[in-house]
């Protein structure tokens, strides 16, 4: 049995369609982000889910039952939202306990919750304390503990993290991950960083326009994005493209491109400017017009102004179609190499 | 060192020169006649040839000897202990009415303020009306539904309600201003939050609307209360004190004492108790705001 099941679902504000039609599922246990721009639509689906906005059009089933016309407790969702949403004028304790009180959970079931929570986010010296005297991580855990002791099936957050320096970011991340895995519950996670998404996700959804672009594990996604907008959201160093013949697009990953001095084989291009990181550096070249992005050691990078030579294995090809954007699917013998790409430049039906 | 100080007494006079026009405007009406208030209350009212003297407590053993004292502070503590927590009460319905997405949301704000951009004798013409013994609306009603004729204004049992009701229905409509204001401070998501656990409205009040307009309720409390202990002009304008004092309140006490008996040192007494009792009040409101307001 599937966790969350949207089917068709749409949601419309007015004209506007914000949500377009829209279908996925989670299993049980696994960690699904909503990935995507803002306005694509995400925030929109997450709050279908939680049963704050009620969708025009589909179905949304919880544990496999349609769960229409109930909010938030009562279809087993959780949530913790992006602002954390968190009572100002009540205790941490009182913050975290707030549903199990509305519920009229007896005193001593609850404390006794409270307490494995506390244990499981380490909150236990907080808990006296007003939001307001609460770091913004420590605020996150509150939130989170509260989304946490009502022990839903399905704890859907809302950008968690995006208040939040880049340092605990990344604590937090490996945090929730490991709290995922450890109480296997579902977690439906909205954000727009493509990082945060490819490093906690079983799962990731990317969208856009109201629309999926595409459904896959991580790795599907980096490795063989459906299309050019994927290709170019997924991934720290963008996508380079580049045109071919026929109304084509050949899309490189920097890491798959190898730059080399000896310019007596692979395409030529002039390196434009030399991004160092340490073990590694994004060399930006220009070929032709197109800027492409190669990733070198950072050792070795050539200097700016240097001319060299790229190449990259056929395989490691991403071959788009350029008005729809879809990938196309290339047979093996065909994928275009830098010695195909020469041979197709010369023949002027290049446009780099 | 001695430029530095220079320039420091330079911004302490330039402080005090920014603040002087204040100063002058406020010793000048209010912290000067106050003083001089009370220094009054201990001498006796000149009269005629004979010069005032100094007679020490005896107004304010007069005062604790005078029946109509009584009476105006028992009915003004009754007005007060009524007045307050009703018209903070429909303040802050009439608050969450117009604060929700309703059709003519507007319309409905502006409604429910009007009564407080009349000026307060005209809204006292205006009841005057309805409390008019033959043709008045209210007793037109009643006479509908078969009972007697009230006379609202003019019976011992039912003169200082009336007022009250005034009251009421003139404060209610300002006190929502704040109350609005304190709502829509409150962040949606915390309605939100709730939701999700599916609070019910009255725990969602309970819980998480009132605790958050607390300081609003605080603030429009004193300041209910301090005009409670100041209202005169409806008193003049509806029933001057009476019947048989029934609806006598402090200030309109003082007004009486003041300028028909011109007992001038008397009045003063009883300014300076009242004085007394709305500083009190007053300091109690900044040491409850202070306390109170404990979340931002």
């Amino acid at each position: 049995m599937k966790s969350v099941v949207v089917r068709s679902v749409s949601k419309l504000w007015g004209d506007a369609r914000a949500v377009d039609n829209v279908s996925f599922d989670v299993e049980p246990g696994t960690l699904a982000v909503l990935l995507g721009p803002s306005g694509c639509g995400k925030s929109t689906t997450l709050r279908m889910i939680a049963g704050l906005d009620e969708p025009t059009s589909g179905v949304i089933e919880i544990a496999g039952k349609d769960v229409t016309g109930l909010t938030g407790s009562s279809r087993g969702v959780a949530m913790v939202f992006q602002s954390y949403a968190l009572f100002p004028h009540l205790t941490v304790a009182d913050n975290i306990t707030f549903g199990l009180s509305v519920r009229g959970t007896p005193k001593a079931e609850m404390a006794t919750r409270l307490a494995k929570v506390a244990a499981l986010l380490g909150l236990g010296p907080l808990l006296a304390r007003k939001p307001s005297q609460l770091s913004g991580g420590q605020q996150q855990r509150v939130a989170l503990g509260r989304a946490l002791i009502a022990e839903a099936p399905v704890c859907l957050l809302d950008e968690p993290l995006s208040n939040l320096d880049a340092q605990l970011r990344q604590e937090l991340r490996h945090e929730i991950r490991a709290l995922q895995q450890r109480l296997g519950i579902t977690m439906v996670y909205v954000t727009h960083d493509q990082t945060e998404a490819m490093s906690m996700a079983d799962r990731v959804i990317l969208m856009r326009g109201g629309k999926i672009e595409q459904n896959g594990t991580p790795a599907d996604l980096y490795e063989r994005p459906a299309n050019i907008f994927t290709a170019k959201f997924i991934g720290t160093a963008p996508m380079s493209f580049l045109d071919l013949d026929g109304g084509r697009v050949l899309g490189l990953r920097a890491e798959d491109i190898a730059v080399s001095r000896d310019t007596a084989q692979g395409v030529h291009a002039t390196v434009t400017s030399v991004e160092y990181l340490g073990a590694e550096a994004l060399v930006t070249c220009t070929l032709g017009e197109r800027p492409v992005l190669a990733r070198t050691r950072g050792a070795g990078a050539p200097a700016v102004g240097a001319r060299v030579a790229l190449s990259w294995e056929p395989a490691a090809a991403h071959v788009f179609d350029a008005s729809s954007g879809n990938r196309l699917a290339i047979d093996p013998g065909a994928a275009i190499g830098p010695s195909h790409f020469q041979t197709l430049q010369s023949q002027g039906s290049i446009n780099a | 060192m001695q430029p530095r100080r220079d320039s420091r007494l330079n911004i302490h006079v330039q402080g005090w020169l920014l603040a002087l026009p204040a100063v002058v405007l406020l010793a000048t009406f209010t912290h000067i006649p106050a003083v001089v208030t009370v220094i009054d209350s201990f001498y006796s009212t000149p009269r005629g040839v004979r010069r005032s003297v100094f007679i020490g407590f005896d107004q304010y053993q007069a005062m604790l000897a005078d029946p109509i004292f009584w009476k105006a502070f028992e009915n003004n503590l009754l007005y007060a202990l009524i007045t307050v927590p009703l018209a903070i009460g429909i303040a802050l319905g009439m608050a969450l009415r117009v604060n929700g997405r309703i059709k003519g949301r507007a319309a409905l704000r502006l409604a429910f303020f009007t009564p407080t951009i009349l000026p307060m004798v005209a809204a006292a013409n205006i009841w005057l009306f309805f409390y008019t013994n033959d043709y008045g609306l209210l007793n037109q009603i009643i006479r509908a539904f078969g009972f007697a004729n009230v006379n609202w204004l003019g019976s011992n049992a039912t003169a200082l309600w009336s007022l009250m009701a005034v009251t009421i229905w003139k404060e209610a409509g300002f006190f929502m201003i704040f109350f609005l204001a304190a709502l829509q401070q409150v962040p949606p998501d915390l309605y939100e939050a709730a939701r999700m656990e599916n609070a019910g409205a009255w725990t969602v009040f309970r819980r998480i609307t009132w605790p958050l307009v607390m300081p609003t309720t605080l603030f429009v409390a004193i300041n209910a209360l301090i005009n409670a202990f100041r209202i005169v002009d409806q008193v003049i304008a509806m029933t001057g004190g009476g019947p048989n004092n029934a609806s006598t309140l402090l200030l309109f006490y003082i007004y009486q004492v003041a300028f028909s008996f011109w007992d001038s040192s008397y009045a003063a007494a009883l300014s300076t108790v009242l004085l007394l009792l709305l500083g009190t009040i007053a300091l109690a409101q900044f040491y409850l705001l202070d306390r109170k307001v404990h979340y931002r």
